[in-house]
């Protein structure tokens, strides 16, 4: 059978460098840390007292604060997120068939704070369990694709994907695949986290990931530079809304771009640490660039994972470089996360969000905060070191890979008739 | 209104999102308010919480009303 083409036709983006599409792009084009001194807890005792949160987000200026608060805010940034993408996407939701929409969504890890709050409650309560109804639907990661769903109707295949920072590209995939089989007709896709928490927080500096760099904190994310020293948390999300090309075609939507490939793979190495030579990464890249039935030479530039971890950055370059062989050169690569912080399972989905936008201004957003290139990498290669760069962009790759080993990877390319 | 009476209603609007004048002692919280189950066993459990109570489920399966909370409320709470 032949498989249908996938466009983007919505987008939206809650980051710690813009509430809405339009902000996060001038944050991106801009070169803006994100990173600030935590306020969601006093984080006084803790080795890491900086992260990416968002900014002036109030979630009562889009849904009413008794139906917020039955939702983790995973799941609030999730349904402000599709909001602002449905309507982007001009679906007349009175005229469209909602039975044939789903909503797939990622989130590594759910509702984070919830448990946290609740588990605390039962330790002041000497263990008597006296748990909020609501404990367990606000907390579980699926909760945010069910709230989406209830907002608009949307009757299609519903879930959320769990593969920690790969989550969102997981998720991207799936709604691709759906579609392309005929199976929906449009889905909103991507993913939203928000583990700035003392859990989050405590757990991430236990694992030695996150940088300490409290001292200089909008420097902390600098990946390939070689004096990165852990990832900064960031918190919010993106989404997408896909659709089949030929639906999109026939109602007029603007089209922002053809998704044309998805891959995924797996470590199969260690629970938190990547494969020393890229092996998973690489696996995913060459599946997605098969997916897509393209050659490395037609990529332009590729969003990374990198998210300023000593093993992570180089494994990939090297996988890159093993891949993509001489055209690495041609290629511009830049890590987003440098600015976003790592949104961890929304990760994907911000940075899916920034692959079109970047195809879509035909500019390639910058590596901020590379100062001197790690030695282990290649300095021949492009890292669009601090500055946006303008280019020809006709295919954007976007690379997310998270603990457990799990990688997925991304082809975006502008569209052509 | 009671001091009982005046902390249910406050509880009431604040997690049901309505307001204090729909709040009326024979208000129903599922059929008036817009309560569902989940509403109404959180409700409860405020309630037990701010009034220093344990409201068995037998007890809380008849407190469907405002004015049926504000009752039991007033014989059991210390």
């Amino acid at each position: 059978m032949e498989l249908k083409r996938v466009v983007v036709t919505g987008m939206g983006a809650l980051t710690p460098i813009g509430n809405t599409v339009e902000e996060y792009w001038n944050g991106l084009k801009n070169g803006v840390s994100g990173a600030n001194p935590i306020t969601h807890f006093d984080p006084t005792e803790f080795k890491t007292q900086f992260a990416c949160e968002l900014k002036g987000f109030e979630v009562t200026d889009f849904i009413p604060r008794q139906d917020a608060r039955k939702m983790d805010l995973f799941s609030q940034y999730g349904v402000v997120i599709a909001t602002e993408a449905v309507e982007d996407s001009g679906l007349d939701l009175e005229k469209v068939n909602k039975d044939k929409i789903g909503v797939i969504w990622g989130s590594g890890i759910g509702g984070l704070k919830t448990f946290e709050e609740e588990v605390l409650n039962l330790a002041d309560n000497n263990l008597v369990p006296k748990f909020n109804p609501f404990f367990i639907p606000k907390m579980i990661a699926d909760s945010a694709s069910g709230h989406i769903s209830m907002k608009f109707g949307f009757r299609g295949p519903n879930y959320v994907t769990v593969s920690a920072c790969a989550s969102a590209n997981n998720a991207i995939i799936d709604a691709f695949n759906y579609i392309r089989l005929g199976r929906m007709i449009a889905c909103v896709t991507g993913g939203s986290e928000a583990a700035v928490t003392r859990a989050g927080v405590g757990g991430f500096n236990a694992l030695r990931a996150l940088s300490t760099r409290n001292d200089d904190y909008k420097t902390a994310s600098r990946p390939y530079d070689k004096d990165r020293d852990g990832f900064v948390l960031g918190e919010g999300g993106g989404g997408l809304i896909l659709e089949e090309y030929e639906h999109a075609k026939a109602r007029g939507a603007k089209i922002y771009c053809e998704l044309v490939g998805g891959g995924i793979s797996s470590d199969a190495y260690h629970i938190t640490a990547p494969h020393p030579e890229g092996v998973g990464a690489y696996l995913s890249m060459e599946d997605a660039l098969d997916d897509a039935k393209m050659k490395p030479e037609d990529i332009d530039y590729i969003n990374t994972h990198g998210t300023s971890t000593g093993l992570g950055d180089p494994q990939e370059i090297k996988a890159i470089q093993n891949l993509f062989k001489e055209h690495t050169y041609n290629m511009s690569i830049s890590s987003t996360k440098s600015m976003t912080g790592h949104l961890l399972g929304g990760a994907g989905a911000v940075e899916s969000v920034a692959a079109v936008l970047a195809i879509q201004h035909q500019t390639v957003p910058p590596t901020i905060n590379l100062f001197n290139v790690d030695e282990e990498i290649d300095q021949k290669i492009d890292l669009t070191p601090n500055k946006a760069k303008e280019r020809k962009i006709n295919t954007v790759l976007s690379n997310c890979f998270g603990f457990g080993g799990h990688n997925a990877t991304l082809i975006f390319k502008k569209m052509e008739e | 209104m009671s001091d009982i009476a005046s902390k249910v209603t406050k509880i009431i609007v604040e997690k049901l999102g309505v307001e204090e004048s729909e709040v009326t002692t024979e208000a129903s919280f599922t059929n008036d308010l817009g309560a569902d189950s989940l509403d109404t066993v959180e409700l409860i459990m405020e309630f037990e919480k701010e009034f220093n109570v344990s409201i068995p489920d037998d007890q809380a399966e008849n407190i469907q009303t405002v004015g049926q909370a504000v009752a039991y409320l007033e014989e059991n709470s210390k």
